[in-house]
């Protein structure tokens, strides 16, 4: 269990996390969404104790991280899989963290072969290693102390589409055994398969929080027809907001249900009508979280929306 | 009724995450074990170790080289030991502390460790003990050469060290040591560390001494505030009980002060 309540880190004048509160509940993976530079390591790092608060409280199962006594037995972390020192083989940052725990050393070989790395892998340098395979060994190092807590940033990436289905299992079973998952990212295609619950922020503020399925409805709803500017006049007389996706579809933020009254009520044919689900949530993320954008695309073409 | 059996959800061979038994803190012995490992586990950190032992054999045989019969005493080894070990256990000690920060490797030691007093403890006992065993092996080493070049030269060894000497000798390779681990913890990154410890080591003794050679008044300040005059003075002989005070205020000027100021940086900055 995680709760983070109303913590805040200004570095000067700039807020970079502002009053962020949410929990992380046993038995479900939490994703932590968010554009670049929108606050999510700068929490994770609050939470680990990295980084000092300059507000509010996070607390790991009741306690603050830096007052667990052995917290890598209870807290599994992967904050940036690259902060290794690089003479060092892989083998040998998983002895040491055994060491630090208090662990049996067989452990070290069940984490790499938990991991997939290989024997002659293991004994290469870090310095000689993928993103991919770093990632694989900072996993490792974050599950050697059979935590029931994770905390992981970022671990997709420079993980092939291989490794990304065998990390998703991986969390996956580990919630079901009654772990506790926070891992962020900012790509949503990527977490949302594999989250329960979403917690968004945007410019260190959290925009939207809640179990997946709560904010895939709330996401809206896509109608696809070969006449656009009709349904756009119908919705715009019903008081109903959209916006264009793909070449045919309107995103409106009324659901499926309405949007269909009305236009069947204005006998518009259409080619496809449902729930938004992730095309909506891609459109709310990227609205919520516009101000913090590096760059806006005026026409943006979501893949899979049209499928 | 059906009576629901009891379902182990979880796969086999894998317990649940649930019940948690109560973890004990870990003890410092295990930090000082395992930073000492993390001294000796990088390729730089093996042959940083190693060439105390090959400095000071090479030192040695110089000596037996090239020296003039006359200059085979003990001291003379002693002296061309000292060179390497006092350049060598501090890049090892400033390296033990700089790693964390430059290599980054520190994202993980203090998320196992989050007291970083501890780690840093742990740090300068392992750093310590390195120094109690490689300066009796340079010490050794030196002995050997000494009875190898009177042995090739013909001449009777000369023993001209006493115990007490090799002390405050000893002292003085841990006193660098120490001096490397304070500014390794003042300063955070290794280029930073190791170019502040060769100038203050190699470049500011010179201008002191020049300045003391010209200026009254910093003569009779010097032995107050110089640490690299104090220290020096423990490679000549026993020292004064007020040369001994002098070692002590320098001690605490450059080596106690900063350090402490080193260790409240150290917990209160993020570990990026």
């Amino acid at each position: 269990m995680i709760t983070i309540e109303s913590v805040t880190k200004t570095y000067g004048s700039f807020t970079a996390v502002d009053h962020v509160s949410f929990q992380a509940r046993p038995g479900r993976v939490t994703g932590f969404l968010g554009p670049n530079g929108a606050g999510k390591s700068t929490t994770m790092r609050i939470l680990v104790g990295l980084t000092p608060a300059t507000s509010g409280t996070a607390l790991i199962s009741g306690r603050r991280f830096t007052d667990l006594p052995n917290p890598g037995r209870e807290v599994g972390v992967l904050l940036d899989a690259s902060a290794q020192h690089p003479g060092r083989t892989g083998r040998e940052v998983l002895t040491v963290a055994q060491r630090f725990m208090g662990l049996p050393h067989r452990r070290v070989e069940e984490m790499l072969d938990l991991v997939s790395l290989t024997p002659q892998e293991a004994s290469r340098r870090v310095r000689d290693y993928s993103l991919g395979m770093r990632q694989r060994l900072g996993i490792a190092t974050a599950l050697i102390g059979e935590p029931a807590v994770l905390i992981l940033d970022e671990p997709a990436n420079g993980l092939d589409p291989a490794g990304i289905r065998w990390m998703r299992g991986l969390l996956r079973d580990y919630a079901d055994r009654g772990g506790t998952v926070l891992l962020s990212s900012h790509l949503l295609r990527e977490i949302e398969v594999i989250a329960d619950d979403l917690v968004l922020i945007g410019n260190g503020r959290i925009v939207a929080q809640g179990t997946k399925h709560e904010l895939l409805q709330s996401a809206g709803a896509l109608v696809r027809t070969s006449e656009r500017e009709l349904v756009a006049r119908a919705l715009t007389a019903a008081g109903i907001t959209f916006s264009p996706v793909g070449v045919d579809g309107l995103l409106t933020h009324a659901e499926a249900e309405p949007l269909g009254k009305i236009v069947f009520a204005a006998g518009i044919p259409v080619i496809e009508l449902r729930p938004a689900d992730s095309v909506g949530l891609e459109e709310m993320f990227l609205e919520l979280t516009a101000e913090t954008q590096r760059q806006t695309t005026n026409h943006r073409q979501p893949a899979g929306a049209m499928s | 009724m059906t009576t629901l059996e009891a379902v182990d959800t979880a796969s086999p061979g894998r317990s649940p995450l649930g019940s948690r038994p109560v973890h004990r803190a870990i003890p410092l012995r295990r930090i000082v074990t395992t930073e000492l490992r993390k001294m000796f586990d990088t390729r730089a950190g093996f042959w940083l170790m190693a060439s105390i032992g090959i400095m000071a054999a090479l030192a040695t045989s110089a000596v037996v080289l090239f020296a003039p019969n006359q200059e085979f005493t003990y001291s003379s080894f002693a002296a061309a030991i000292g060179i390497p070990t006092t350049i060598v256990l501090p890049l090892i000690a400033i390296l033990s502390v700089t790693d964390e920060w430059s290599q980054r490797s520190g994202l993980t030691t203090f998320t196992l460790v989050p007291a970083r007093g501890r780690v840093l403890m742990g740090k300068a006992i392992a750093c310590l003990t390195t120094a109690a065993v490689s300066v009796p092996i340079a010490f050794g080493v030196g002995a050997l050469g000494n009875l190898l070049g009177t042995a090739i030269a013909g001449v009777d060894p000369v023993w001209d060290l006493t115990v007490a000497n090799l002390l405050t000798i000893g002292l003085a390779h841990v006193l660098a040591l120490l001096f490397g681990f304070m500014l390794g913890v003042l300063i955070r990154k290794s280029p930073g560390a190791m170019v502040a410890y060769f100038v203050y080591t190699f470049v500011l003794p010179p201008l002191t001494m020049l300045l003391a050679g010209s200026r009254d008044w910093f003569r009779k300040l010097q032995p107050w505030v110089d640490y690299g005059y104090t220290q020096s003075q423990l490679y000549d002989g026993a020292l004064t009980a007020q040369q001994w005070t002098h070692l002590a205020v320098t001690l605490v000027i450059w080596l106690v002060v900063p350090l402490a100021v080193g260790l409240v940086l150290v917990s209160r900055t993020e570990v990026k």
